[in-house]
């Protein structure tokens, strides 16, 4: 495992926004939506990205592909065996990067334009990249259609003609159709019913399983991130607070903004019914981050180093895995 | 007095009308809410479960209409009809509020931008009692300050933008709390709102229940929501009560099969990727266009010709503990 390079490596990668103030709108300053973040995908695995909001998870997604351009930092993609940083990428060759890696979105109604139909949607990444003839596609694209559960002749109808399961589904195939090896899962089932919710998951699952594929699974929803995910990683205010294997992280949190939100979660089950660690106060904002630790002002176990200097993200080897953690309090 | 009635609702049926079209939202909906106690309506999108509350508070849109069925309030005077109540009658203008609170379930566009929040609070003190101007502004800071909002003295004179999420949803529950009714009726309250932020509005309500004996009613779509917070849980599919009773006899046992459906396609927090999820299949049916019989019966996995013949009576599986499904008895397996 250790041996194979990761499909992805980010690294400091850093994505600020200015905010403009005044009659002129100068810039006075800066958000850090994504702080400086080091993270490896590998192949084959699901990354979980799990963080409330405005925590900088989606940035993260959109800078990793290049969809907003990161301000600082790297992005290194394993190109047969070479090693390539997609921010120092030209236009053209970040087009053929991109075929590698495909994002879902997070809201099935904006996500698909009204205007066209389900193929005039889905065959337009095959038709920039070349991938298939004329009448290739329409073949291709129902066999893609039927992959997700869903009947090639829907590909001639519109997007108001579906419910918004059919419609995320029809999200996922469009991901597909450049035939990917790495894809981003955005808040992927965050708007649908629970009833629904489970089957795009399975469905997630079994396309992972048939062809291989990577997914950066990005969620505010830790039990659904538990579900579906191998290795998580935990995020607040921009940084990368705990990475760890899914079952490590969910038995043994290192750090404490990891275990308040693990116990802030409802469970389904009266018989579990568990003492809430209730986090005081709000989640600063991200334009005036607290010296030190982000956490500090809300943390129950803070000292006062916590205060002035932030803690690094530092990997301890828990029963023979990684569990890396930004807490000066973890121990092994 | 813990576990007095204070709002019984039976029979209820309300229907929306559009373009010449009848959506039967509520259609045949009973149980009761009571002092001290947390009522949990669960239930996906359509099921009706807001449209319950809306019927309860008589804040129903224009085209709806309570068909069939009683509200009754049991308030300090006797007991009062709500739905025979004019909609924006004296009495019912007075009871809203006062009696009966309501938290909506997006702060942002349930408080006026154009009012200060404090403003807001002070409106229904104004309206509801004979308070004067300092003790209002006094009675509105101290209500912020209980709701776990710093510096409320200077949050009271701002305006909901310059609030966060989570203190717009504790303004609101300030507003629905500050002439401290006896019911309080929460839609999806958190939502909208971050877990660690959630949590601390659930403990809010906590509080409200333990200390003022406030009865709730809360609408929710999440079920771990209902395991922590339940006492006694409604559980509402395409405009019925499929199955209600005790939360640890719905949720340990359910007996309805939407019910049974709803709890294995949920991923358990602690149970990782050992669990499998069962999905429903099929989606919810266009509310225009109804099966015939038990609403569940196109995606139930127990679905007999039987069950089109009409609406499945309500059966008792124990004293506390009601399902409509023909199959009610036989189908407990205790999972």
């Amino acid at each position: 495992m250790a041996a194979e390079a990761p499909l992805v490596s980010i690294r400091g990668l850093e994505l600020g926004y200015p905010v403009r103030s005044g009659l002129f709108k100068r810039v006075v300053g800066s958000v850090r939506a994504v702080a400086g973040v080091d993270l490896d995908i590998r192949r084959g695995e699901t990354l979980g990205l799990v963080g409330e909001s405005g925590c900088g998870k989606t940035s993260l997604g959109k800078a990793m592909l290049q969809l907003e351009r990161p301000t600082g930092g790297e992005v290194l993609l394993d190109c047969g065996g070479a090693r390539r940083d997609l921010c120092r990428m030209r236009q053209g060759e970040l087009r053929e990067a991109r075929r590698r890696m495909q994002i879902v979105f997070q809201d099935p109604y904006s996500s698909l334009n009204p205007a066209f139909t389900i193929y005039g949607s889905l065959e337009d990444a095959m038709r920039r990249y070349g991938l298939a003839t004329r009448a290739e596609r329409r073949r291709r694209l129902g066999e893609l259609l039927e992959a997700v559960n869903m009947r090639p002749e829907h590909m001639d109808r519109y997007p108001s003609e579906f419910s918004g399961g059919q419609r995320q589904r029809i999200g996922i195939a469009r991901a597909l159709s450049a035939d990917p090896e790495l894809v981003v899962c955005d808040e992927a089932v965050s708007a649908l019913d629970v009833s629904i919710r489970a089957q795009v998951l399975n469905l997630l699952l079994k396309l992972k399983a048939e062809r291989g594929l990577t997914y950066l699974f990005i969620s505010h929803d830790l039990s659904v991130v538990e579900y579906v995910s191998d290795r998580i990683a935990v995020m607040y205010l921009g940084r990368i607070v705990e990475l760890a294997g899914t079952e490590e992280l969910y038995s043994n949190p290192l750090h404490p903004y990891t275990r308040a939100l693990l116990s802030a979660i409802p469970i389904a089950d009266p018989d579990r019914a568990r003492r809430r660690i209730v986090l005081e106060g709000d989640v600063p904002s991200p334009v005036d981050p607290p010296p030190g630790c982000p956490f500090h002002p809300r943390c129950p176990d803070r000292v006062e180093e916590c205060s002035r200097v932030p803690p690094a993200l530092r990997t301890h080897m828990i029963k023979g895995e990684a569990h890396a953690a930004a807490c000066h309090l973890a121990k092994e | 007095m813990e576990g007095e009635t204070l709002v019984r609702v039976r029979n209820l049926r309300t229907y929306l009308y559009a373009n010449g079209r009848c959506n039967k939202a509520v259609n045949d909906v009973s149980f009761d809410v009571r002092a001290g106690r947390t009522l949990c309506v669960v239930g996906e999108s359509g099921c009706g479960k807001s449209v319950t509350a809306a019927s309860i508070m008589q804040l129903l849109p224009p085209l709806a209409r309570i068909e069939s069925g009683e509200i009754a309030y049991r308030s300090a005077e006797g007991e009062l009809r709500l739905d025979r109540l004019p909609r924006n009658g004296r009495a019912m203008r007075s009871l809203r509020g006062r009696d009966l609170g309501m938290i909506f379930q997006d702060p942002m566009t349930a408080l006026n931008p154009v009012y200060s929040i404090g403003f807001q609070i002070r409106e229904s003190l104004r309206y509801h009692t004979r308070l004067g101007a300092p003790a209002r502004r006094a009675k509105a800071i101290e209500l912020l300050a209980d709701m776990g909002i710093p510096l409320p003295a200077q949050r009271s004179g701002e305006y909901p933008h310059q609030l966060s999420g989570g203190m717009r949803q504790r303004a609101m529950i300030a507003m629905a709390m500050a002439c401290e009714p006896k019911v309080l009726i929460a839609d999806e309250p958190t939502t909208a709102l971050d877990v660690t932020v959630q949590a601390q509005v659930f403990d809010l309500m906590e509080r409200l229940k333990r200390e003022r004996g406030t009865a709730i009613m809360l609408i929710t779509h999440d079920m771990g929501v209902v395991a922590e917070l339940a006492d006694e849980v409604v559980v509402m599919y395409m405009g019925n009560v499929v199955e209600s009773g005790t939360v640890r006899e719905v949720l340990k046992s359910p007996a309805h099969p939407y019910t049974r459906a709803l709890l294995g396609s949920i991923p358990l927090l602690g149970r990782g990727r050992s669990q499998r999820l069962e999905p429903i299949r099929g989606s919810t049916p266009d509310p225009f266009d109804r099966p015939p019989g038990c609403q569940f019966a196109p995606r139930c996995p127990r679905q007999e010709p039987a069950c089109d013949a009409g609406l499945p009576p309500e059966v008792e599986v124990s004293a506390a503990h009601r399902v409509r499904c023909l199959f009610a008895k036989e189908g407990r397996d205790g999972r």
